[in-house]
């Protein structure tokens, strides 16, 4: 571990940050466009091409709008709130392999801000941690419309979180049998990419999608709900609760929560590619094609998986009315999770008996 | 010695939240005094290269258990001042003979010698990275205690249907008051 070791961890994590800034500036427009045809209107389109630059504008507004802070709020808790939410947004992102490894000279660089062993309890730990900012904003507000906002969320994301970790327990025992040399499971989510590369028959990519397709649908719904966005957006739901928890925060302090929630929105979509689609996976046609176009292909196939699941959050958006809070509760309660745990059985069985045959033979 | 600064960094931060536990007059700030002093535990158990405990810990205190406090607290209304009167007799004293105690056992360990103060996770007491990781532990866990892994989950389940089954065990129905306003 030389000095030159350490800029390259500084650096990747400083190209993951630059990464998302830059990815929010574009959801953020590509969401207002997308919703726009959808309702059949235009959309942004007056500042720079086709809009684009809307949400630099957006931004600079927020920045130099007046922060205030209520005068019956817990200041302290107030002021951290916005903080506690962004900061886990960048960390779960940190643990998605983005690209194939690249090797220079001698050294391989990973193009993934970290790569533990534990990566993706990393992953699920952040996201249960994201909770606390709803929660927090929503009581030091010291106003009743966010204190609901606040309430409804804590009971949302533990609803959801179960859901989605058994889905992505069956992906994981599901992914210990895809290792060709070395058995047994991994959570490594650069490890769960590699072995998902490959193909069956020649033509089907050897993604989790096509026999984990039970999870993928119940482990996208719970994300969906993870990042409190329609049809699960009862935290921030306009016609009840005005905001919902960010009812209060205005200028910086809002628009970092608004930050969060589009980063949150492209990590998790990150995460469901990175789990179901195979990552970076994808035709690079090495020794073909120049070198630095092989290098780079893995990050364009990534960034497209990514996106398309992207443009699912803003379709279903767009498509569905929010669900009541009984309804919410009953899918999560009484569909997602007895589905989930019903998965996780059968993928169990159908494992052990490719592996073990019969029990009583 | 990285150790040692890691330890310095978060020990600190780990006592802070425990004090303000205690010290906190709005329960509120002291449910996020355990969860700083929560998230600093887990970076220490990082640096033993407990990685497998770290997130764990983190996932089932920090997310889904303060979670559940947090939610408690705000349901029950958390403008309610507490009840400052001591319940227990002479509970002061009680409390300060117990410190004495507690101080008074650590330092005849400390002073036993059959203690040694630094045990470092450097140079020869690893015998591989591997201590702690996912890899080893589920080893360990579904190999020598699979017996005892297996009781302990039969345990909790048990614990959770006799929960179940105290919770939605119906008595008779309470006369409630009529409230004139709602019916009316």
């Amino acid at each position: 571990m030389d000095w030159i070791d350490f800029l390259i961890v500084v650096l990747r994590v400083v190209v993951v940050f630059a990464l998302l800034l830059l990815v929010t500036i574009i959801n953020v427009w590509a969401e207002r466009k997308v919703v726009a045809d959808f309702q059949n209107r235009i959309g942004p389109e007056r500042a720079g091409p086709f809009g684009m630059l809307q949400t630099v504008a957006d931004g600079l507004k927020l920045f130099f709008k007046e922060s205030i802070i209520p005068a019956r709020s817990e200041v302290g808790m107030f002021l951290l709130a916005p903080f506690l939410a962004v900061i886990p947004a960048f960390l779960i992102f940190l643990n998605i392999p983005f690209g194939r490894p690249i090797t220079i000279g001698d050294r391989v660089i990973p193009l993934q801000g970290m790569d533990v062993d534990v990566g993706l309890l990393i992953v699920l730990a952040m996201s249960s941690m994201a909770v606390y900012a709803v929660v927090i904003a929503g009581w030091s507000s010291g106003s009743k419309y966010p204190l609901l906002g606040g309430v409804r969320a804590t009971a949302q994301a533990i609803s959801y979180e179960a859901a989605m970790g058994l889905a992505m327990v069956a992906v994981v025992l599901f992914s210990a049998t895809q290792a060709a040399d070395a058995p047994g499971g991994t959570l490594s989510l650069a490890e769960l990419v590699e072995r998902q590369s490959g193909t069956w028959a020649g033509i089907i990519p050897r993604w989790n999608l096509i026999p984990q397709i039970v999870a993928f649908v119940i482990f996208f719904i719970a994300a969906i709900a993870e990042t409190n966005r329609a049809p699960f957006d009862l935290v921030e739901a306009e016609q009840e609760l005005v905001g919902g928890y960010f009812t209060e925060y205005s200028g910086m302090r809002f628009a970092m929560f608004f930050l969060a929630e589009y980063i949150n929105i492209f990590s998790m979509s990150a995460l469901t590619a990175t789990l179901f689609l195979g990552g970076w996976n994808g035709p690079t046609w090495d020794g073909v094609l120049p070198v630095w176009l092989s290098a780079l292909l893995p990050f364009v196939w990534f960034m497209i998986k990514t996106y398309v699941l992207v443009f699912i959050f803003f379709w279903i958006r767009a498509t569905l009315p929010r669900l009541r809070y009984d309804q919410l509760m009953a899918l999560g309660w009484k569909r997602l999770i007895p589905g989930a745990l019903g998965w996780l059985m059968l993928t169990a069985v159908v494992l052990g008996y490719r592996r073990f045959g019969l029990p009583w033979s | 010695m990285a150790e040692v600064i890691i330890f310095g960094l978060m020990a600190l931060p780990a006592l802070a939240g425990g004090v303000t536990v205690v010290l906190a007059r709005n329960p509120v700030y002291g449910a996020m005094g355990l969860l700083g002093s929560m998230l600093a535990l887990g970076v220490l158990y990082v640096a033993q290269l407990a990685h497998f405990i770290a997130a764990i810990h983190v996932v089932v205190y920090a997310g889904a258990v303060m979670t559940l406090f947090l939610f408690v607290i705000m349901l029950i209304g958390v403008d309610r001042a507490d009840d400052q009167n001591e319940r227990l007799p002479r509970q002061r004293q009680l409390v300060i003979l117990g410190v004495l105690g507690i101080v008074a056992t650590a330092f005849a360990v400390a002073f036993s010698g059959r203690f040694s103060w630094v045990i470092a996770a450097t140079g020869e007491r690893i015998p591989q990275a591997t201590n702690g990781t996912t890899v080893a532990l589920a080893r360990v866990l579904f190999s020598d205690w699979v017996l005892a892994f297996e009781a302990t989950a039969l345990l909790l389940t048990i614990g959770s249907a006799g929960a179940i089954a105290l919770a939605s065990r119906r008595g008779k129905p309470v006369d409630l008051p009529i409230d004139p306003e709602v019916t009316s």
